[in-house]
């Protein structure tokens, strides 16, 4: 007798290849079964997709604030919460004379500035003029560094500026174009709030975060601010670390300072928070990870069900193709090969809703790159977890049918009608 | 060595209460290369006998031999394997795949030798074209005649150059003309040394036959040798 050649690999292949053409001529009745697979399968890498383009979107546009740099803030950077919001508006804003004390206390810090938001309003230049949405900031001159701010042209402010309460002003760079499409807008004059003020500098391009512009602002030096609109602006205060071995002890040593100047009790938590890029892209991903759950479970529920879908019409195809199942045995057919050639036509099909739903969950899911003006993003990891599943799924309800008709009675088969 | 050598050869079928004994001890030996039909009414354990020594079945008492191998005692994977290069089968029904065409309903059993996808398509379309196909190698059953379906269900069964082909009433669903053929074929298969052993219930089969087994409630009868068999060629001429 000669040698059988099968060789493990071989069969798999040969028997994946016959699995395929009786796919090919069961598409058409398995097409509930493959919309399951499709539906579990899609809701995850659409989901999956749109998270990734946000998050992307974050991680790229997470640079208002320098390196090694946190903001003091009432607010925390997202939150759903109605009740923490609640919470977050009953604390007490941060007022400019805390720059002075966190200046002097914080001997760690390299850089400490303020920032506020004094209302927005209509820019205008001789050339052009917006419509009245331009927030306005205060700065102080540290502002650049800790907040990220690179300038195209021109220059920041300086300590003079600030202190005398200057009106100069830095434009955001999407503003600079507004109001003046030809030439620079340095030494020009800009009217903002009824009041002129001369711009010393352009900031570059920093695109959009979650669709909205952030180069459409003005700012003046905060001193100016103060003159302008009163001392008790709420700010923001940032405070830099000279590198990243000193940061985290200097964020401790501000906490200890900003808790003693609010008063908080020991023991109590702060009454403030503690917001750097770091903390805004792991808050994001905390927040998405409900979503994620909720996906995973009605994804699960999609593929459970798909798989009772598959397992049945694997079945009724066992039963259909007995006859067909008793010839290969008489021909010399394993019953190792037989329950491969099932499972594999089952992965199939479950392969063929899955590779849909990706298709589908990238297209859908890229949807909302649209939406916020950011590049696409096909997320490879989950297209592979999306298709592993699948495979899962193929092999966990295949795997009945198929034994089933591997221990099929070759006679008993071949007798059947 | 005889090809075959089985004795005593017994296989009981136990359904509820009921005990069928389809064969009673069966005890023959066949050489290689002879031409054997098995001859008996409806019902005697013809097909039983032959589901035996095509290894699809084993038996419940009594001992068989193939090639010297005892195959009672053989794995399920070990008998698989016989039946895929020991054993051509050629069935009544044909028992081909319907959804596949001539070419690949014939290249099955290579597949399942594991011989590379070139070498068996290329000894598929030969053997199709010994058996008179060469023309039809991608029809489908359903757009073929039962005699050229009985031939690609006998190139199957000769594709892989078993050491016997059986044939269970293999011209049975035929028509007489077309039976003639597909006879005819098998002698000229038995002339170039191929062992064949056929199941029939008619005798015009059984005259081209060099020797005939009859069997009659699951026990042989009578184990003739045909000295001057008949030529098919003869009856063509006679329909
Ligand atoms: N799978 C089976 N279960 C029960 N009885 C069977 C089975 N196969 C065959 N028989 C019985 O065994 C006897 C011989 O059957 P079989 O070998 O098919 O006869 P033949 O082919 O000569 O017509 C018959 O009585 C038949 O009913
Ligand atoms: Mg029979």
């Amino acid at each position: 007798m000669n040698p059988r050649l099968m060789t493990p690999w071989r069969e798999l292949v040969e028997m994946v290849r016959m699995a395929a053409n009786a796919v090919k001529t069961n598409i058409l009745r398995s097409s509930l079964t493959i919309l399951g697979v499709f539906v579990g399968v899609f809701s995850i890498i659409a989901v999956m997709t749109g998270i990734r383009v946000l998050q992307q979107n974050l991680e790229d546009a997470m640079n208002g604030l320098g390196a090694n740099t946190f903001a003091f803030q009432r607010f925390s950077g997202i939150s759903f919460d109605a009740a923490d919001w609640e919470k977050y508006r009953r604390r007490k804003p941060f007022r400019i004379v805390d720059l002075s004390q966190l200046e002097r206390r914080v001997t760690l810090a390299q850089a400490v500035s303020a920032s506020a938001n004094f209302g927005s309003g209509e820019a205008s230049s001789r050339y052009a003029q917006t419509s009245p949405n331009i927030p306005g900031n205060g700065m102080t001159p540290e502002g650049f560094t800790t907040q990220n701010l690179t300038l195209g042209e021109g220059r920041g402010f300086s300590a003079a500026d600030d202190d005398s309460g200057r009106l100069v002003c830095v434009l955001g760079f999407d503003l600079a174009a507004k109001l003046f499409p030809r030439g620079s807008p340095l030494s020009e004059s800009v009217k903002f709030q009824g009041i002129s003020y001369k711009v010393v500098g352009v900031l570059v391009q920093r695109g959009a975060l979650f669709g909205q512009s952030r180069d459409n602002f003005i700012a003046i030096p905060l001193g100016t601010a103060r003159r302008l609109y009163g001392e008790n602006l709420s700010v923001q205060l940032q405070v830099q670390a000279p590198n990243r071995d000193t940061y985290a002890e200097m964020v401790e040593q501000a906490r200890g300072v900003m808790r003693t100047m609010r008063q908080v009790p020991p023991g109590d938590d702060d009454d403030f928070e503690i917001v750097s890029n770091e903390s805004a892209v792991s808050q994001f991903r905390s927040l998405t990870s409900a979503i994620r759950l909720g996906v995973a479970a009605i994804s699960s529920i999609a593929l459970i069900a798909a798989g009772i879908g598959i397992r049945n019409i694997m079945l009724v195809s066992v039963t259909e193709r007995t006859r067909e199942i008793g010839i290969r045995r008489a021909i010399g057919a394993r019953k190792r090969s037989v329950m491969l050639q099932f499972i594999a036509e089952a992965v199939l099909l479950s392969e063929v809703g899955g590779a849909l739903g990706v298709v589908g969950g990238i297209l859908f899911g890229n949807l909302i790159s649209f939406v916020v003006k950011a590049p696409p993003v096909i997320p490879w990891d989950w297209v592979g977890i999306g298709l592993a599943i699948c495979s899962a799924v193929g092999i966990l309800f295949g795997t009945y049918p198929a034994w089933k008709a591997a221990h099929l009675d070759p006679i008993d088969s071949l007798r059947y009608e | 060595m005889s090809l075959i050598r089985i004795q005593n050869l017994a296989r009981r079928y136990v359904m509820g209460t009921e005990t069928v004994h389809a064969l009673r001890g069966v005890s023959v030996q066949i050489e290689r290369g002879e031409y054997l039909a098995i001859m008996g009414p409806s019902g005697s354990g013809k097909s039983t006998l032959m589901n035996l020594l095509g290894c699809l079945d084993t038996p419940s008492e009594g001992s068989y031999e193939l090639n010297g191998k005892d195959v009672a005692r053989m794995s399920d994977n070990e008998l698989a394997d016989i039946r895929n290069r020991e054993i051509g089968f050629v069935f009544q029904s044909f028992n081909l795949l319907a959804r596949a065409d001539a070419l690949h309903n014939v290249e099955l059993p290579l597949i399942y030798a594991g011989v590379p996808p070139k070498e068996r398509r290329e000894r598929a379309r030969q053997t199709l074209v010994n058996v008179g196909l060469g023309d039809r190698m991608h029809h489908r059953p359903n757009e073929l005649s039962g005699g050229q379906r009985q031939r690609v269900a006998i190139a199957r069964a000769l594709v892989n150059s078993p050491s016997i082909i059986l044939a269970d009433e293999p011209t049975g669903n035929l028509d007489s003309k077309t039976g003639v053929e597909i006879l005819s074929l098998f002698e000229e298969l038995s002339r170039r040394g191929n062992t064949i052993i056929v199941v029939t219930h008619e005798e015009e089969v059984a005259l081209h036959a060099r020797r005939v087994i009859r069997i009659r409630d699951g026990l042989i009868a009578a184990d003739e040798t045909n000295p001057h068999p008949r030529a098919v060629v003869a009856s063509v001429s006679a329909p």
